[in-house]
């Protein structure tokens, strides 16, 4: 019963009425590339080694590990579910890689063992999901504890260290000039998850699923595998951020990547994709990625403690948030007055 | 079908023995009344974490933040206390209780009156919480000598064979058990759980409920931030660091349906206690602490398993009404 | 529809000088939209009044306004000639007024007695909930209205949907209230739970309770109610006995214009089997199914709300397993295990449930007209908006469809376009047997008219549709054959000619003729 009934429509119903420039202008991600942009700004008046090549490129390492988790996770909360248990996953695949290691195990191996146990704990997640129809909030925070206790079980309070040299490539190595390999990989994975979400049928399904998952059923769309997918490439980028983790850190504690889980979900969030699902943007999320970046790294430049940045990420993620309602409600009182 | 709901409880509560008879026979003494007791004043405060998070994940949201908020009311009390030693411990903890209120009402009103979701609403305060404590303490700690007698010896007093911790627990469940099936609010806690839409029309205002409910764990949280701190006599940043996925985990395994609507307040002890035999068994049965995660996520994964099956929609049949006539 | 035989049947008295409730001069406006514009309507204790209207005119926002859970921008409501607020539906239960809803006003994991009392329990003497007070009261109230046989401690989730019906009614009962809302009441109702229920109306009148009772059924108005009101888009148009009205009357001032909806005139051509069920089960839904639908036939599928047509139907869709049983389309054997199976083997649903299961609020036209057909639009994986573009037109404009853009969220369209988009959705998978599950349910009658004429056309071009439908007029007149189905299975077939609604009726409840 909207005013569009009504009114008499002409016989030819065209495509689209808002142009999509103006819309472009009001958009969210309009809003992150102000606020990264005054991030940027008041960083580089606060340091005076903030505008340098390398201090940007080490700025990078920020958000590159969690961005790729980022990347997927935001495909998962379109699609209306969640895993918390991504930090937990980096936290087993990078002990086994650890164990490989030890038994001599080379780089490529190490390297398919991460990569593998990603794939493997984010299937679990998803048959647990889907094969079971259980709430996916609850099921990771149990494999949350499940991943990182076997972590725990395997290496009580040592550490693993001694990985093949060829194997810090990936945390530490560079592709060119100042471009790390994280870098690189990061900028790849964002494009092909921009197009995927964005560009293909896949990517339609998902947001049919996350808007009404029994209609999108109903319509023909195979809820159950899509969503498996979709912990599967979770459980997957959580592999490789543990290679890329490893790798920089060179070394293993089941302690690892602690916490990495909320980081993510705020990026994700941060970059306007809903939480309850159906809606959001990958360049979104890499704005949010960037953002959560400089905001670590200019803090950390004028050292302020870790601790005091996450109040920052907290406060960013209410606020982007609460502006824009309490602006429109704002907006909606003025124009009625 | 009122017995079958209750059966939840009762097969907790089975396991929960089971899991105690089991412990014994690697270690006799497990299951004497005054071991037990130690259990039970251990997990006193997870316990109470568990029923303040309850009430929230009844009205179908989460509070994350529950840890965060006991770190900060925790510096908080244990600042005052390290200031002027003669504050006397019952407003002490009254202000604990005050603050953490203060912090669970900011939640609650962001989730009432901007309608952000509280799932994102706490993972944000999660983080300023935890960065204020910083803030207050400037990264300090407070240590076990700069705390009074006074202050760390209250819930170790012992009344009638038992520490005060365990009667606080004892009491806070008591008030929670008259609150959720005695009162007006706690039915309405309920109530939205059950059917929003309903519960508007039977006039109960939905936001303001969450809102309280929130005000509840945050009370709940700052309470518990005095007891932590005294027991473990140290107030540092990094107190209860990622603990409220155990109070989460309580929650489930005690059956709260993480969908709103359904749990008890006995489930939320039982499955706190789950969580706590476990802990305190390990190392008496010589298994290295280091299984308790693995376990306990065993444990959550189980549970979601069993209760979904319990809770699985029976649809209306249609056949069967046909074979009885 | 005959319902002049019902028109006497109800005793009129004089009615009572002072109504119980009176609103005047309500008018709502929400962004963009004017839902109610300075409309009236009186409520006479110990009477019933219908509030009649096509969807959108007005009916819901009035309910909303007298359960507190909207307010007025202008207007009064006096209740027993004291002006009153109803600023929340506190306020209303306050002022003695309550709501019993489709579906929504009750708590499944909550027990019967608490159903009943939320809000207004009994207390101790220390302010708590009193339990066994409550349970006693409970028992007390559902006994008085013949309902004994409710256990006050059962969950309600384990009742049926007419049991849950007299607990919303012991509800009202329970808190005194004077005004009873009832909203479409009878919506999912079978014939003897809908009398039943009318008994209890009659029992709430003779209390001399004030009912409001909304229906777009004119045969349960004409049953039940002595007064009418009529909206038409937020206006009040018409109210008075309805005595003196006549229903095509009624139906005049609802829509403007006298609408003599006739069912489209058809020549069908049959052909051969295109869909054949055979001994089709379900473990506990229904059981040996089986018929045949053939090339350009309408095949009508009847029983009572709860025969298992619906579940059924979710069956030959592919969305529930079956135990037993096979089917066969267009001559080759088809077993689809989803939704998407059966829509590449050619067989579409319009389900029942359309703002659950038939559109994605959410999105806009053009992406759920295109979400079963992307394999098509798109190109190796990768979308063509053009494409979806084209398709999309192509079909909401066959259809008729209204709205602004094709980039418009389905959502804000009215009932009737959403379930166009819908068909046009199935339409351009090229199907060949489309079901539709209550294909004009809740929709106005324009569009009903439209939906009728566009299944006589999609037969004529050669496919086959079911149409499981509970409406006795829609039955006779579109279907080529009728399937009557009760308590899951199949209790009859008939031959659409001469065929009259006393047999469908009768089969259907399992009465001999």
């Amino acid at each position: 019963m909207s005013a569009t009934d009504i009114t008499p429509t002409p016989r030819r119903i065209p495509d689209r009425l808002d142009k999509p420039f103006r819309s472009a202008i009001l958009s969210w991600e309009a809003l992150l590339v102000a606020v990264a942009v005054t991030i940027f700004i008041v960083n580089s008046f606060a340091s005076p080694y903030f505008l340098d090549v390398w201090s940007l490129s080490d700025l990078t390492f920020n958000f590159t590990e969690k961005g790729l988790i980022a990347l997927a996770m935001a495909l998962l909360i379109i699609s209306g579910e969640i895993d918390l248990s991504v930090a937990a996953i980096i936290a087993l695949a990078s002990t086994l890689m650890g164990m490989a290691a030890q038994v001599g195990v080379d780089t490529p191996g190490v390297l398919l063992i991460g990569v593998g146990t990603g794939l493997v704990c984010g299937a679990f997640n998803g048959l647990l999901v889907t094969g079971l129809g259980l709430p996916s909030i609850v099921v990771t925070i149990g494999t949350m504890s499940l991943f990182r206790g076997t972590a725990f079980i395997i290496l009580g309070d040592q550490a693993y260290k001694g990985y093949p040299a060829s194997f810090a490539f990936f945390g530490q190595g560079y592709v060119w000039w100042v471009f790390s390999f994280e870098l690189a990989l990061f900028a790849i994975a964002a494009v092909v998850y921009w197009f995927v979400l964005h560009r293909t049928s896949f990517g339609r399904r998902i947001f049919a699923i996350g808007n009404n998952a029994v209609a999108a059923q109903f319509s023909g769309v195979r809820v159950g595998r899509i969503k498996f997918i979709l912990f599967c490439l979770t459980g997957l980028m959580s592999g490789i951020a543990a290679v890329l983790i490893t790798s920089r850190l060179g070394s293993t504690r089941p302690s690892i990547a602690q916490g990495y889980e909320l980081e993510v979900i705020t990026m994700v969030v941060l970059g306007g994709v809903s939480i309850l699902g159906g809606a959001g943007s990958i360049l979104g999320v890499v704005l949010a990625a960037l953002i959560m970046g400089l905001v670590t790294f200019g803090l950390g430049l004028l050292n302020v403690p870790g601790i005091v940045m996450s109040i920052f990420i907290g406060l960013l993620l209410i606020m982007v948030i609460a502006l824009p309602i309490l602006w429109d409600r704002f907006g909606r009182r003025r124009r009625l007055a | 079908m009122k017995t079958l709901a209750k059966h939840r409880e009762i097969w907790l509560l089975a396991a929960i023995a089971g899991l105690v008879a089991l412990i014994s026979v690697r270690f006799p003494g497990f299951a004497r009344p005054g071991n037990l007791a130690t259990v039970f004043n251990d997990t006193s405060i997870l316990m109470i974490l568990a029923l303040g998070q309850m009430v929230v994940i009844l009205t179908r949201s989460i509070d994350l933040s529950m840890a965060s908020n006991l770190a900060f009311t925790g510096m908080v009390v244990a600042m005052i206390n390290a200031a002027f030693p003669a504050f006397p411990i019952p407003l002490l903890i009254l202000v604990a209780i005050g603050v953490g209120l203060l912090l669970g009402a900011l939640n609650g009103l962001l989730v009432w009156k901007l309608g952000i979701p509280p799932i994102v609403v706490t993972l944000g305060t999660l983080t300023i919480y935890r960065g204020a404590t910083f803030l207050i303490s400037g990264g300090a700690w407070v240590n076990a000598d700069q705390m009074s007698p006074a202050f760390v010896g209250l819930q170790r007093m012992q009344l009638l064979g038992m520490p005060v911790l365990s009667w606080i627990a004892i009491t806070v469940i008591a008030l929670f058990f008259v609150l959720m099936s005695r009162t007006s609010v706690g039915r309405s806690f309920y109530a939205i759980g059950v059917n929003p839409t309903a519960s508007v029309y039977a006039g109960i205002d939905v936001g303001r409920t969450k809102f309280l409910a929130f005000c509840l764990s945050g009370a709940v949280a700052g309470l518990c931030g005095y007891l932590w701190i005294s027991r473990y006599v140290i107030a540092s940043v990094e107190v209860a660091n990622g603990y409220e996925l155990n109070i989460i985990a309580a929650c489930v395994i005690g059956g709260i349906s993480i969908a709103g609507g359904i749990g008890s307040v006995a489930g939320a002890v039982l499955g706190a206690l789950f969580l706590g035999i476990i802990s305190t068994a390990l190392p008496v049965i010589n298994v290295s602490p280091f299984w308790q995660m693995a376990i306990s996520g065993s444990a959550i994964l189980l549970a979601v398993v069993l209760n979904a099956r319990g809770e699985r929609k029976q649809g209306r049949i249609i056949l069967r009404k046909a074979e009885a006539a | 529809m005959d319902t002049k035989a019902h028109t006497t049947q109800t005793p009129m008295r004089d009615h009572p000088a002072t109504p119980r409730l009176t609103l005047a001069g309500v008018t709502k406006t929400f962004p963009g939209v004017r839902a109610l514009h300075n409309v009236g309507l009186s409520l006479y204790p110990g009477q019933v009044t219908a509030l009649i209207g096509e969807n959108g005119a007005g009916k819901s926002t009035l309910v909303k306004i007298l359960t507190g859970i909207y307010r007025p921008d202008a207007g009064t409501i006096t209740v027993d000639g004291r002006q009153v607020s109803l600023a929340s539906a506190h306020d209303a239960f306050e002022q003695g007024i309550t709501a019993i809803h489709q579906e929504t006003v009750l708590f499944d994991d909550l027990s019967v007695a608490e159903n009943i009392f939320l809000g207004h329990a009994p207390r101790t003497r220390f302010g708590t909930i009193d339990w066994r007070a409550m349970r006693s009261r409970a028992a007390e109230v559902l006994k008085g209205m013949g309902a004994a046989h409710i256990d006050p401690d059962a969950r309600l989730k384990d009742l049926g949907i007419a049991n849950k019906h007299l607990v919303a009614v012991a509800r009202a009962m329970s808190i005194d209230a004077q005004i009873v809302i009832m909203d479409e009441p009878t919506a999912a109702l079978s014939a003897k739970e809908i009398e039943d229920l009318f008994e209890l109306i009659d029992l709430l009148k003779r209390e001399g309770k004030a009912i409001l009772f909304i229906s777009h059924k004119f045969d349960e108005i004409y049953r039940i109610a002595e007064r009418y009101t009529v909206f038409r888009d937020g206006e009040m148009v018409g109210e008075g006995l309805l005595a003196d009205a006549s229903q095509n009357e009624i139906v005049k001032m609802m829509v403007g214009r006298a609408v003599d909806h006739i069912f489209p005139e058809r020549q069908p051509q049959i052909g051969a089997p295109m869909l054949s069920v055979s001994d089709l089960s379900h473990p506990t839904e229904f059981d040996g199914i089986s018929f045949e639908l053939r090339k350009g036939e309408i095949l009508g599928f009847y029983g009572l709300v709860g025969a298992g047509r619906s579940e059924l139907m979710h069956a030959v869709f592919g969305i529930t397993r079956t135990s037993r049983g096979t089917m066969t389309l267009d001559g080759a054997p088809v077993a689809p295990r989803s939704a998407a199976e059966a829509i590449e083997a050619g067989v579409v649903y319009v389900p029942e449930e359309r703002g659950k299961q038939g559109v994605v609020i959410g999105m806009p036209i053009f992406k759920n007209v295109s979400l079963p057909s992307l394999k098509r639009t798109s190109k190796s994986g990768v979308l063509q908006l053009k494409e979806e573009f084209g398709l999309a037109r192509k079909y909401t404009e066959r259809l008729d469809l209204r709205a602004s853009s094709l980039s418009q969220d389905v959502g804000t369209l009215s009932g009737g376009n959403q379930q166009k988009v819908v068909i046009a959705k199935w339409l351009a998978t090229d199907p060949k047997v489309i079901i539709l599950d209550e294909p004009t349910k809740g929709i106005d009658i324009g569009s009903k008219a439209a939906v009728h004429a566009f299944m006589a056309e999609l037969v004529e071009q050669g496919l086959s549709v079911i149409m499981v439908s509970s409406e006795l007029p829609e039955i006779l007149g579109m279907s080529d054959r009728v399937v009557v189905m009760r308590e899951g299975r199949i209790a009859a077939v008939y031959d659409n000619k001469g065929l009259d609604a006393v047999t469908l009726v009768q089969t259907a409840a399992g009465i001999a003729a």
